[in-house]
């Protein structure tokens, strides 16, 4: 881009640098090779697959229970949703009735998990964006989510905690209690978080106008769950598509006016409040009931493919699975990662900023390699 | 899980589950289907042959009877004229699938009209059917209508060479989803802006998805050079009959 500037001191050219794959602000192994007119990007293109472990391939000579667990290692940040749209694609394929208990537990578990995604996606966000004490706020309240998934199920990170046709283990004793007691402490804290951050001044400029993308380009290039309510999109797959006991539950989809970084942390903030509001509800309805469907103990589902999706805490989650009717491992087995289909949209989102600006928009996308990469 | 040889169990299930939307019909006529070469072979031949079960072909159900065609369908079958070749359901979903040339044109159509308006494209993969003559690949486009909140997919088959014109151009989100299912399955799309490999290194060989794609643990070799390493071992094997 040369121009006639009357100074030839000055290089003009531009430049091509790598940010990653080992980047802090990457939150895992991701490259973007950007290319830079001085501090503006021009043009991004991220380079994924790092870590590609061919979960897809894996699950294709895997038998239909085993699959579970690996669906944890996509999302391992929000293991209990991966599992969910799992089980469900199974659970449709078989057209299999689940109890009624089994879907409610199913949603406080995803819920809790949205609300441990979502706080650490806001601590990692604004620390990236040099707020450092949001990090440790966060991670505190998610400890007490992790707490009580380790008293359900017994694991803190990779629950494996569903299976096809409801769940493997009760509610303990006294648990929705403590869970009631935890969306108290954090309904309690969300104030603090919106203190060091809604008003702040710096938080602001860095994140106002920065990134915005209208509901039209959004929808075209693909963005899923909060990125694409905050530019005013209605599209929530509990309401439009209701699965576990969403279709029982009330609450709101918050939306977005202008698209930009700073309302996508309002709604990912206000979205806190909502999943509170669903634990709640949910928790005290547990109705009395098995918690296991009538499934076949070998799992081998008729011949037939369908396509489901669910409201992961990144976007839209979705399982393609084809069975062959035959064999006890699905024919195909695909994923539709929320995650990638938000960083698609990333080069869309930086060209134009500063280099600084990518690191709030890598965070404000909010992605997981593993399950980017799968 | 696998205790004793019977699968038993699990048959009185199977007919009791289906519930919704008369799903039952299905299973049973699609079982039917793939059980008399099976049973022909199993007398006439020794067992080892037996054993080997011939290769799955796609299920494609077609829609029971009694079930109306959602109006996004019958707009399909009437707007772009000869296009669908066949249009399946399975619970509760409904598929279109059209001859592979006109697949961006039915996915433009699909997303202009009115009654239709599919806007999202949710998902884009491919189906390897290595057993099925002619056309080995399945393309699979998963639609979403973000107004009308209706879902369809639509499907065409491919050759093995076969190109497809790209739909980037009608939803930018195919970008990835198709430098995907290139990288993974081998097929070329016509007028995409950028294909190259997504997930595998850029100089690897093969393509991991598909079925004949080699399972075993990674050696030296494998990971330098499949092709190589996929002649040595069959060479292995020859050398072993003799």
């Amino acid at each position: 881009m040369h121009t006639d500037t009357p100074l030839p001191m000055f290089d003009t050219d531009e430049l091509v640098i790598n940010m990653g794959p080992q980047h802090p602000s990457t939150h895992g192994v991701l490259r973007l090779v950007l290319k830079l007119d001085g501090e503006r990007v021009i043009d991004c293109d991220p380079v994924i697959g790092y870590l590609h472990r061919g979960i897809e391939k894996l699950s294709e000579n895997r038998d239909y229970t085993q699959i579970i667990l690996l669906t944890d290692r996509m999302d391992y940040v929000a293991a209990a949703t991966n599992n969910l749209g799992y089980v469900q694609t199974i659970e449709k394929l078989y057209s299999l009735e689940v109890p009624r208990r089994a879907r409610y537990i199913r949603t406080v578990l995803s819920e809790l998990q949205r609300v441990a995604s979502h706080l650490l996606w806001l601590g990692t966000h604004a620390a990236d964006l040099g707020a450092l004490t949001v990090l440790l706020f966060g991670l505190r309240e998610r400890e007490l989510v992790l707490d009580l998934f380790e008293e359900y199920c017994g694991a803190r990170l990779t629950y494996n905690t569903m299976r096809i046709g409801g769940q493997p283990v009760d509610v303990p004793p006294g648990w929705d209690r403590k869970v009631l007691a935890f969306c108290d402490v954090q309904e309690s804290k969300l104030p603090e978080y919106e203190q060091l951050l809604t008003g702040n001044r710096i938080f602001m400029e860095r994140t106002k106008d920065i990134g915005v993308i209208t509901a039209a380009d959004a929808i075209g290039v693909g963005l899923c769950g909060p990125p694409l309510r905050a530019s005013g999109v209605y599209r929530d797959v509990r309401k439009d598509e209701p699965y576990a006991a969403y279709d029982e539950m009330e609450f709101d989809v918050p939306l977005g006016v202008r698209g930009d970084t700073y309302d996508r942390y309002l709604v990912r903030l206000e979205e806190f409040r909502q999943s509170l509001r669903i634990i709640r509800q949910a928790v005290q309805g547990i109705p009395e009931g098995p918690i296991m469907g009538k499934a076949p103990r070998l799992i081998k589902p008729p011949a037939g493919e369908t396509y489901h999706a669910i409201e992961a805490p990144k976007g839209e989650l979705g399982y393609f699975v084809v069975s062959d009717g035959k064999s006890v491992s699905p024919y195909r087995f695909r994923v539709r990662p929320p995650s990638l289909c938000n960083l698609q949209a990333l080069p869309q989102l930086v060209r134009g900023h500063l280099v600084a600006d990518v690191v709030a928009l890598i965070g404000t996308i909010d992605i997981v390699l593993g399950e980017v990469d799968r | 899980m696998s205790e004793g040889p019977k699968p038993a169990p699990e048959n009185p299930d199977t007919p009791g589950s289906p519930k919704p939307e008369a799903a039952s019909p299905g299973p049973q006529m699609k079982a039917a289907a793939p059980k008399p070469p099976s049973k022909a072979a199993a007398p006439g031949t020794p067992k080892p042959e037996a054993k080997a079960a011939p290769p799955p072909l796609p299920p494609d159900q077609a829609p029971p009877a009694d079930l109306a065609v959602p109006a996004f369908v019958a707009a399909v079958q009437s707007g772009v004229a000869g296009a669908v070749e066949q249009v399946s359901y399975w619970v509760g979903d409904w598929t279109v699938i059209v001859a592979a040339g006109r697949f961006a044109e039915v996915c433009t159509f699909l997303r202009d009209t009115p009654g239709c308006q599919f806007d999202y494209l949710s998902d884009l993969t491919a189906v390897d059917w290595p057993a099925r003559a002619g056309k080995r690949f399945d393309l699979v486009a998963s639609l979403y209508s973000t107004r009308l909140r209706q879902r369809v997919r639509v499907k065409a088959r491919l050759a093995e060479d076969e190109a497809v014109s790209s739909v980037t151009g009608i939803w930018p989100a195919a970008n990835w989803l198709e430098r995907e299912v290139y990288d993974m399955f081998g097929v070329r799309f016509t007028g995409h802006p950028d294909l190259r490999r997504l997930l595998m290194p850029s100089d690897w060989q093969g393509h991991p998805q598909r079925k004949d794609y080699p399972l075993e643990g990674p050696g030296e070799l494998l990971m330098e050079s499949p092709q190589d390493w996929l002649k040595a071992r069959q060479a292995a094997a020859e050398a072993d009959v003799k």
